[in-house]
């Protein structure tokens, strides 16, 4: 067991929107958290990185995984738009977990950073300036970042969001090859045709809770529901 | 002019206002940088005045120091409006405009109804523009100000990398464990330091313009964060001297002239920008 809910309950200013979650999420995972606007799975993923504290409930984590060990690829900010930095600099700033009192980043950070960057192909990339690149380089950029800070454990907030369907499809394809390295994977998505193909694991959050592998989503009530809703939304 | 100029230059006033004020605008313009980013360009402006409203209660409890008074309430000041930024009820900017406006209201009050000399307005556009304040420097206050000076550098190169994961996203910092909020605080201590130093040079109405000027021009012609803070500090010490130089010939005011120069300094850097662009084509 890598990290498990417990009765979490999740909400802002004791507001409750969600109630009861019980999951554990085992290494080698690929965990697709789907729900309407709002159901709260942000507010979970916040909540899983100890970002904002859970209304009741705990979080737990296991086989040695740190709480400063989960890697993270948040949605873009207002910030990161007009931000000048080099694409290494941003890479490198993942491994600062690592760090400490440590003031610069030695050998063994940068070796690590140049693996990542390798691995998501973004070698010719290191010298060039974030903010110009297009939608997909940047989430690449961003997922090297969140690969220094763990290779056990990454959580992804939409991260396709915004690209067009050919960028879309070489992210999933890039995601799907992190987890077959190993990587154990927490993604939330809209896109739930991309969930049902490369998950293993769907969590569905709402007025219903489900939450267990993608061949039985498939056959649950709540399952079935939510697919007719999405189906009969894209057909409008 | 030649001679004018060395003539000046071995004059102690004039030295102690070069040292000074190059210092402050190295200091200045290294955060310059991190608050620009963070949306937070009139913080300098913001606790000038509360540095402002400060200075005027320490004039009417006739302090003999009054950095033992400005210092503290302009750290308060700056820890509030940093650390509430985030999600605070009363969001940055308009918390910002709020503190701002009130001390510097409050203190223009107090030095009214309790005047400490003969001539208020003189005193309050002394304070505000900085008007002679740098060229009568005392031995000690350029000392405070080196000491305070090679301490904000050494903090800010110590904590450089921190700072910059910070400031890119915080939220991705503190989820992998970075403490974000310890790096804001010391963020917030390190300004209200610059801007109580800064006070001296320019006056409180003008060091936005130390703060912003170099970050924005550096940002112009360089692209990653390092390069952008190394050019900014460069300018920003330029700058500086060019000022101070100019005003003693001159005889402008300093903290205008200084700014002057950085505006111009912004001028070309927009331009030289624009042609190495136009050049890429």
């Amino acid at each position: 067991m890598l990290l498990a809910c417990k009765e979490l309950s999740l909400g802002y200013d004791g507001h409750e929107i969600v109630h009861g979650l019980n999951f554990e999420i085992h290494s080698g995972d690929y965990l697709c958290i789907v729900g309407e606007n709002g159901s709260g799975k942000s507010t979970l993923m916040k909540t899983i990185l100890g970002l904002q504290s859970p209304v009741s409930g705990t979080v737990v984590t296991g086989d040695g995984l740190r709480q400063n060990e989960i890697g993270y690829l948040p949605q873009q900010t207002l910030v990161q738009r007009d931000f000048p930095a080099s694409v290494w600099e941003i890479v490198l700033s993942g491994c600062q977990n690592r760090m400490g009192l440590r003031p610069f980043y030695g050998q063994k950070e940068k070796r690590l950073a140049k693996e990542a960057v390798e691995k998501l192909g973004l070698s010719p990339l290191t010298k060039r300036c974030y903010r110009e690149l297009s939608g997909g380089q940047q989430q690449r950029v961003l997922l090297a970042r969140a690969l220094c800070a763990t290779q056990k454990l990454l959580l992804l907030d939409e991260p396709v969001a915004g690209l067009d369907p050919k960028v879309t499809a070489e992210m999933y394809d890039m995601i799907s090859n992190l987890h077959r390295d190993g990587v154990t994977i927490i993604m939330i998505s809209h896109d739930i045709d991309a969930a049902l193909r490369y998950a293993t694991h769907i969590l569905h959050v709402g007025k219903t809770v489900y939450y267990g592998t993608r061949d039985d989503y498939l056959q649950s009530e709540a399952g079935k529901i939510f697919l007719l809703q999405q189906k009969g939304g894209e057909a409008k | 002019m030649i001679e004018k100029l060395l003539w000046f230059l071995q004059q102690q006033y004039a030295q102690y206002a070069l040292i000074v004020g190059v210092l402050i605008a190295l200091c200045s313009s290294l955060l310059g940088v991190t608050l620009v980013l963070k949306r937070f360009s009139f913080i300098g402006d913001g606790l000038s005045h509360v540095a402002f409203g400060a200075m005027a209660i320490a004039a009417v409890l006739n302090l003999t120091n009054n950095m033992l008074l400005i210092l503290p309430v302009t750290m308060l000041c700056a820890v509030l409006l940093l650390r509430t930024g985030q999600n605070a009820k009363i969001k940055g900017d308009a918390a910002v405009a709020m503190i701002s406006v009130a001390s510097l209201a409050f203190g223009y009050m107090l030095m009214n109804v309790f005047p400490s000399s003969s001539n208020v307005s003189r005193d309050v556009c002394t304070t505000l523009f900085g008007s002679s304040s740098i060229l009568t420097l005392s031995q000690d206050k350029v000392w405070l100000c080196a000491v305070l000076s090679v301490v904000v550098v050494v903090l800010f190169v110590f904590f450089y990398n921190k700072i910059f994961s910070v400031t890119f996203d915080e939220a991705f910092a503190r989820a992998t464990g970075t403490k974000a909020g310890a790096y804001n605080l010391l963020l917030a201590i390190i300004i209200a330091v610059i801007i109580v130093l800064a006070m001296n040079l320019v006056g409180s109405l003008l060091i936005s313009a130390l703060v912003i000027f170099p970050a924005l021009s550096a940002m112009r012609l360089f692209r990653s964060f390092k390069s952008v803070t190394v050019c900014s500090a460069i300018l920003s010490v330029l700058c500086a001297f060019l000022g101070i130089i100019v005003s003693i010939l001159a005889g402008t005011p300093v903290g205008s002239t200084i700014v002057a120069v950085d505006a111009a300094a912004f001028g070309i850097c927009c331009l030289a920008g624009l042609v190495r662009r136009f050049a890429r084509r």
